[in-house]
């Protein structure tokens, strides 16, 4: 289908700011509607904000408390992502959750959690003497005392999802607009009901008669352009150790510790691609660009990782990065705007946002509807993208076959995460072309030798297969460029 | 799917792959070569420096002129060589192992042999590996891609250039950054003595004037997009001050943090790995501890010079060509890294013959002695005018050495550097 002409003076009926997992999950939801919908992004590719770095959960329901509307969320979005794999193929899987005390004293919080988790509907939720944690998980600290076990939660890229939601969305009809960072806004009362008219930093412009906002970190900013509500979001950054397949210290489920009033702790994760992850910490931070890595925080995350798994080794280590979760209040702020018209705003989302997000894409999908917006089902509207192989997913049968197909599936540019150079282009063809789009689409990059034997294949490919020339490759767009001339 | 059967398969072709199977060869054995770039030579193609082939050729060749002297015999010896071609699996539960593997050309295929030689390689260590902290910027690369992106594809990564670790792909790239009109601000080294050899430290520091920072340690990396400069503090007695941290702008970081053997395929083989070396425990047959594979060259433990790789190579090709014909060793003395040794290769000997190890030292000294004793006993003491860390150590056991004294059955030659 593609995207669809839209009305007179480049008008959308919904213009989307921002696609990390919000604005995806709304994007893809307001496909399904006989509508034009825009989904900005003032970065080179989507999900590289908040959505990129985080530790990638579905979360277990136990967390919070169902009077808060991201706990009602987190429950509704969670399960909903059985469907949403069916339909869009992304890395999920539901190993479950432990969270695990090691002192007597944390034995009440998990029994706050069991109750809470009781309370808020989940299936299967159990608590666990020290022995049953160890038979759950045995890589676990002998010093495990009991536990909380919930069967339903799991792991998910969350990159390879957002991808996978605007893979989808644009599928049916939104247009993807990347680089378009919103400057300008106003209302303008036209014919009938009237429009926003914004405009982008690059000079690019568009009019929409609903805005939603999803910018994330910068959901004040763009309140505050649109002449709507005035609030501050809080960075907070995490930081995150990555540790390589072969390691000995990967867990079965996602383990947790016993919470804290403030985080949900520092977490050991086996992540769907087989690497564990394990992070994160959380500091407030004043520069919401600043996702660098510190030594003593570094430090902290491998203490307390191995606290509960004792095998977690710093000789394991493959890379180490931080993201930043945008926090603002106890709770999320999801409504339609009492100062700005026809504005909805989806800011605050932080832990468990990943979870709820396919929540929010129907709760904000609900509120445009109360704001007035029309929602007619399209008949031709398709859940499902084409898969797209991966090689290292394929048993040498399959492998072969696909070859005899498109042999480009032969050629492994990538040994560590075996990728081949069929799922580079496959990248490149949906529009990731940076360095680090393409390694979020396929891992190429990002295994053990991180990049150190790939980068130059790749850049070879995206110079071919885009027309780039050596001086436009980028790392993750804007000033980021890879190169600095020739011989 | 295609399958073929040879005596052995050997993975990788890089000077190692090549000097094993074409020694396999003439010991009369049939051989094939996986190797997952597109020609053979491994990482020699991108390495146009000198100094390579001084033992071998009694010549001072360039990496490529090296790797073109055994790639050239490769196809009239007979060997059949995949390029292109990338292990997917290597099976060797029994008798016949199976080496999986992968390429355009050829789609999947399953090569069958009695013996496999790993000739993998190593990899460089990333920033990960060693924790330097900071932002992610672009401009981070590791020196051997630096490597190839200048001398293979013809790009210059950038301008302003600090390296951090003093390995010898490091200190070959600040000389050839510098050639190509870019400034090397620093080269940056956590230990109190440089991890690349001294010929490369005179050749390609001092004779451009480049700063080497000794006990440094990089503790930030700066720069949203593009590199914007590095901070590194000094360690003085163990402990780093922070109060004397300062900051180098550049905008490139080139790593030279050390080789890793990549082992991942052996590992997933079944195949132990020595940590000291991060290559196979070998015994005095170069053999692994799963019977029928060997190992040579920077996968079995990281060599300093082609020459010592292409030495061990033809050893494992012998050893392996010897073994498919029924020979074993008849009995075998275990050795051990014993003082200031961080390792010996391989970690057998054969009384019966000469043996050939090779070690490296775990302090700088000068006026050294090397040592091979068994129970106490001194087989031999050899005078060392300096050892290093960073300069690999060769050590020949011969027949009758080892001969003359008779141990216990399970006699230990621990070899000692004092």
């Amino acid at each position: 289908m593609g995207a669809r002409a839209v009305g007179p003076d480049n008008t959308y009926d919904v213009a989307i700011v921002g696609a990390g997992v919000c604005g995806a999950s709304i994007a893809r939801k307001l496909s399904s509607y006989d509508l034009d919908v825009a989904l900005l992004e003032k970065e080179a590719d989507v999900s590289f904000g908040v959505s990129k770095a985080n530790s990638g959960i579905v979360h277990g329901g136990f967390h919070h408390n169902s009077k808060y509307l991201k706990a009602r969320l987190e429950i509704r979005g969670a399960l909903m992502f059985d469907r949403l794999k069916a339909e869009l193929g992304f890395p999920f899987v539901r190993c479950g959750i432990v969270v695990v005390a090691l002192h007597e004293d944390e034995m009440r919080a998990i029994e706050q959690l069991y109750a809470r988790g009781v309370e808020n509907g989940v299936i299967g939720i159990e608590m666990c003497s020290g022995q049953r944690m160890l038979e759950l998980e045995p890589k676990l600290s002998r010093d495990a005392i009991g536990g909380l076990y919930a069967p339903g939660g799991g792991i998910v890229e969350p990159y390879r999802f957002v991808f996978s939601l605007v893979e989808s969305a644009v599928k049916n009809g939104v247009e993807l607009l990347t680089g378009w960072k919103v400057a300008a806004a106003r209302r303008e009362s036209g014919p009938g009901e009237g429009a926003w008219s914004v405009e982008a930093e690059d000079g690019r412009s568009l009019r929409a008669r609903y805005v939603v906002n999803c910018a994330g970190l910068f959901a004040d900013e763009v309140s505050g352009i649109f002449g709507a509500e005035d609030y501050k979001i809080e960075g907070r950054k995490g930081q995150y150790y990555l540790l390589d397949k072969l390691t000995r210290s990967r867990p079965r489920r996602v383990v947790f510790p016993v919470p804290t009033s403030v985080s949900k702790g520092m977490l050991v994760v086996p992540t769907v691609e087989g690497t564990v992850l394990i992070g994160p910490s959380a500091n407030p931070i004043v520069d919401k660009e600043d996702r660098s890595t510190t030594r003593e925080e570094l430090e902290t995350i491998i203490r307390s990782a191995r606290n509960m798994i004792p095998d977690v080794s710093e000789a394991d280590v493959i890379t180490s990065f931080a993201g930043i979760r945008p926090a603002l209040g106890e709770d999320y702020y999801i409504d339609v705007s009492a100062k700005a018209p026809a504005f909805v705003q989806v800011a605050g989302i932080q832990s468990p946002g990943l979870t709820a997000s396919p929540a929010i894409g129907e709760y904000v999908k609900d509120l445009l509807k109360r704001a007035g917006l029309i929602l007619v089902e399209k008949p031709d509207w398709d859940p499902c993208i084409e898969a797209s192989p991966r090689a290292r997913e394929l048993s040498p049968f399959e492998l072969d076959e696909l070859i005899a197909k498109d042999d480009a599936y032969g050629e492994i540019v990538c040994r560590c995460e075996r990728v081949s150079e069929a799922e580079i282009v496959a990248a490149i063809r949906r529009g990731h072309t940076t360095l680090d789009g393409i390694k979020y689409f396929t891992r190429a990059q990002m295994g053990r030798c991180q990049g150190g034997f790939c980068t130059y294949k790749i850049l070879k490919i995206l110079m071919r297969e885009t027309g780039m020339g050596r001086d436009e490759i980028t790392k993750h767009g804007g000033a980021s460029t890879l190169l600095r001339g020739e011989l | 799917m295609k399958e073929l059967a040879f005596d052995a398969v050997v993975i990788g072709g890089g000077a190692a792959g090549m000097a094993a199977a074409l020694e396999l060869r003439s010991s009369g054995r049939s051989a094939a070569i996986v190797e997952r770039e597109e020609r053979l030579g491994g990482i020699l193609a991108q390495c146009i420096h000198t100094g390579f082939g001084l033992i071998e050729f009694d010549e001072e060749l360039s990496g490529p002129e090296f790797a073109e002297r055994f790639e050239e015999r490769v196809a009239p010896a007979g060997i059949e060589a995949f390029c292109g071609c990338t292990v997917l699996e290597l099976d060797v539960e029994g008798e016949q192992k199976t080496v999986t593997c992968v390429s355009r050309s050829e789609g999947v295929m399953r090569l069958r042999a009695r013996a496999v030689i790993l000739a993998m390689g190593c990899r460089e260590r990333n920033r990960g590996n060693v924790r330097i902290p900071g932002s992610r910027p672009a401009g981070v690369f590791t020196a051997g891609l630096a490597q190839r992106l200048v001398n293979v594809e013809g790009y210059v990564p950038g301008r302003d250039v600090v390296v951090i670790g003093s390995g010898d792909i490091g200190l070959i790239m600040a000389r050839r950054m510098s050639w190509i009109g870019c400034k090397v601000h620093a080269v940056v080294e956590i230990l109190p003595y440089p991890s690349g050899l001294t010929r490369n430290i005179v050749q390609c520091l001092r004779d451009f004037g480049i700063p080497l920072y000794l006990s440094h340690l990089t503790t930030d990396i700066f720069g949203r997009d593009r590199v914007e400069g590095i901070e590194v503090a000094p360690i003085e007695n163990g402990a780093l001050m922070t109060e004397k941290a300062f900051k180098i702008p550049c905008d490139t970081v080139l790593l030279s943090v050390g080789l890793v053997p990549e082992n991942e395929l052996s590992r997933m083989a079944g195949v132990s790995i020595n940590p000291m070396t991060n290559g196979p425990w070998a015994d005095s047959f170069l053999m692994t501890s799963v019977s029928g594979v060997f190992a040579c060259g920077n996968v079995l433990h990281v060599h300093d010079l082609v020459d010592y790789v292409v030495e061990e190579a033809r050893r494992a090709g012998r050893f392996a060509a010897a073994w498919l014909g029924g020979e074993r060793p008849k009995r075998e003395l275990r050795v051990k890294a014993g003082p200031n040794v961080r390792y010996v290769a391989p970690s057998r000997v054969e009384p019966g013959r000469d043996n050939k190890l090779y070690l490296r030292t775990m302090i700088v000294r000068n006026d050294a002695v090397l040592e091979a004793r068994i129970d106490g006993k001194v087989l031999c003491s050899i005078k060392k005018n300096h050892v290093q860390p960073s300069e690999m150590i060769t050590l020949s056991l011969g027949a009758a050495e080892l001969g003359a004294i008779a141990g216990t059955p399970d006699a230990t030659v621990e070899i000692s550097i004092q």
